[in-house]
């Protein structure tokens, strides 16, 4: 966490009004358009939870990094997506793809490694995409992606689009050299993108006073010249009025900026984490407890009259609905078959009729 | 036909590529406003404009990582490597995300991305600056490699590369960038994937690539000449995809192979080559498959000594007598 906003942990009265609901960006959202924030939040926690539960009865291989209780950050974020705006993200990659607006049922069926997942069974649950929603992945390596989400905004400059592009990447990511590289690269040619910094403390488990030296993370941008900010990122409200501030810094002014977001995993790092060797249940049960971001969300909607308990009834019900709808369909799915294996390498061998090379591509 | 060097053939094919397809973008390090460290992009910015060549930092994973995302979105960009060396410390960009962003993605991602850059030892520049990549990167599925030994096989190869939507490694080399050769006016593109026969003959087939066609080629004319053995040498040009229909086709003329290749010989392009060659032109053999490669240690500065190092047309004679044995 930022030691720039530690202060916010001590907020323990969840029915308070969120002061970021007056920026203007909030202001002007409709009564659907809240409900619809709400409701992915609450579809991303209910699909986590089935899928651990997949994940527990063996139906999922691999690893499963869980994106409870940071579910504000992706919908917040997202939610200001236009035409020419992308994301490109870490491996805790499920929030942000229904965020974006992919189907749960390809996104279950992924892990399920079935072929109608959202790629076709080939990446997993750390790779998603979704290029139609402009989702570039989901991506294995700590902060690898964060030189093609520059890349992303370097095209959307070049081919002379207005938008930007919204890399995100957890706060062990940091310390990674590549991620040096991308904020010089973004600052040195004005590139419109956003570096976010989902700061969920642990960087895996070892907390960012053993792991980052300097006195905050966001504020190393300084360095390279590029604004930065700090939010709230249990409040969904407040994350939408920050990263509106930047995204259109980025989409205005082709000026880069870094913006880190406070926000808590309730699960290990990966369900493979049994998670007790580097923080207290205590603290868990206190984010939970008193920062949960859809708790906190539901209580200011309730508050705006916006929402009533017989719709967040309604909207849990359903959202546990897909989930297992999304399960049922993955279960029932295919995988694919070992000729699939070698479909999706290259662009020429998927379209033999446009191939310009010769010789062989593949090898035994 | 006009007579340019390696050097001048690649900067032909970037200027045409880059007058063809307006998304098609140069960046590297000192590629703009130096020239080019090795001179091959010179003049590219006084004829293109800043926007079309760019000189990067030094920061090859970062500015590869870069390229590779705006190759996502349909622009093209051609990354020049001041040395292939360098590749290592974007070797998370390079075989993580390029060679792999289309098959994670199920198909729905693709990368025309070119990477090229020069590739070789024998310039006294010791271990860390003299790496020849070309099996490393041919081991990730996904990436294409191409390695010319000619000029117009040069400009040939790179604006099939350019033009190419996989990501192609485009490995060159600094002693060849000087050398001349007959390269035709206009849009020449080879299709990669080609092997060339460099030199026809009848009794031992060479397979090999890059410089190490000129070593061969030297060596084939003293066996030509003192031993009365006639050589045909096989020019793959790419790595992967590998012509080794034209392979298996000398083989089974000649009935005799040496694989030569500046590469360190454990799990070499040379190592694959014999697999595929003694599992499919088995009957066809003679005797056992030869391969002269870089003596096995990390490169040596010590001039006179690197040269002994590399294949050289003294080793290769003797490689060849061997093979013919």
């Amino acid at each position: 966490m930022s030691k720039k906003t530690t202060a916010t942990a001590d907020k323990n009265d969840a029915a308070q009004v969120s002061p970021a609901a007056q920026a203007p960006v909030n202001a002007k959202l409709t009564k659907d358009e809240r409900i619809e924030l709400y409701r992915k939040m609450v579809r991303i926690r209910r699909f986590e939870e089935r899928s651990l539960r997949a994940y527990q009865a063996k139906k999922i291989g691999g690893f499963l990094h869980l994106y409870i209780g940071q579910e504000a950050v992706a919908v917040g974020a997202c939610s200001l997506m236009g035409k020419h705006d992308h994301v490109i993200t870490a491996y805790r990659d499920h929030g942000h793809a229904i965020a974006v607006g992919m189907d749960s049922k390809p996104l279950m069926a992924e892990l399920y490694g079935k072929v109608t997942g959202c790629s076709k069974g080939k990446g997993g649950s750390m790779h998603y995409f979704d290029p139609s929603r402009n989702y570039w992945g989901g991506h294995g390596i700590v902060g690898g992606q964060i030189p093609l989400g520059v890349g992303l905004a370097y095209g959307v400059k070049y081919l002379g689009q207005k938008g930007a592009a919204m890399a995100f990447m957890g706060d062990g990511a940091v310390n990674q050299g590549a991620v040096h590289e991308a904020y010089n690269l973004a600052a040195l040619w004005d590139l419109p993108v956003v570096f976010v910094i989902e700061n969920n403390r642990y960087s895996m488990g070892t907390s960012q006073e053993r792991s980052s030296a300097g006195p905050g993370l966001a504020q190393r941008a300084e360095a390279y010249g590029m604004a930065w900010d700090v939010c709230d990122g249990h409040d969904v409200y407040e994350v939408r009025a920050t990263m509106d501030k930047a995204l259109n810094r980025a989409r205005d002014e082709f000026k880069p900026s870094v913006v880190e977001i406070d926000t808590y995993r309730y699960r290990g790092h990966s369900v493979a984490d049994p998670d007790k060797t580097y923080r207290d249940k205590a603290e868990i049960e206190e984010y939970q407890r008193t920062r949960d971001p859809i708790t906190l969300f539901q209580q200011t909607l309730l508050g705006e009259g916006v929402l009533n308990e017989a719709l967040v009834e309604l909207i849990d019900t359903e959202a546990r609905a897909e989930a297992d709808i999304a399960a049922d369909f993955s279960e029932a799915s295919p995988y694919p078959t070992v000729e699939d294996i070698q479909k999706d390498v290259y662009w020429e061998v998927d379209n033999p009729t446009q191939r310009t090379s010769q010789g062989r591509l593949f090898f035994e | 036909m006009p007579v340019i060097t390696y050097r001048e053939a690649i900067r032909h094919a970037l200027a045409e590529e880059l007058e063809r397809d307006s998304n098609v973008v140069v960046l590297g390090e000192e590629v703009a406003q130096f020239n080019g460290a090795y001179k091959v992009t010179e003049g590219l910015l006084a004829k293109f404009g800043p926007k079309r060549i760019v000189d990067t930092p030094i920061s090859e994973a970062g500015f590869i990582g870069m390229g590779l995302g705006a190759s996502m979105l349909g622009v093209r960009p051609v990354m020049e490597l001041m040395f292939w060396s360098f590749y290592s410390v974007a070797f998370d960009q390079i075989l993580n995300n390029a060679a792999n962003v289309r098959y994670m993605s199920g198909g729905q991602i693709n990368c025309p991305i070119v990477i090229r850059g020069p590739a070789n030892g024998g310039t006294n520049v010791g271990a860390t600056h003299s790496h020849t990549p070309e099996n490393v990167l041919a081991n990730h599925p996904g990436i294409k490699v191409v390695v010319p030994s000619t000029a117009a096989d040069a400009k040939g190869l790179l604006k099939a590369a350019i033009r190419d939507n996989d990501p192609v490694m485009f490995l060159e080399n600094t002693l060849l960038y000087g050398e001349k050769g007959e390269v035709p006016d206009g849009d020449i593109v080879i299709p990669l994937g080609l092997a060339d026969i460099k030199r026809e003959g009848t009794d031992l087939t060479i397979v090999t690539y890059g410089r190490s066609v000129h070593h061969s080629l030297a060596a084939a004319a003293i066996l030509e000449k003192e031993h009365n053995i006639s050589v045909e040498i096989v020019d793959l040009r790419t790595i992967r995809p590998l012509d080794i229909d034209t392979v298996l086709k000398s083989v089974a003329k000649t009935h005799r192979v040496l694989i030569v290749e500046e590469q360190k010989p454990f799990a070499s392009v040379g190592s694959q080559l014999a697999f595929m060659i003694q599992k499919e032109a088995f009957d066809e053999l003679d005797g056992p498959i030869h391969r002269l490669a870089t003596i096995d240690a990390p490169a040596i500065y010590s001039p006179p000594v690197e040269t002994e190092q590399l294949p050289n047309p003294a080793r290769v004679l003797k490689a060849a007598l061997a093979a013919m044995e």
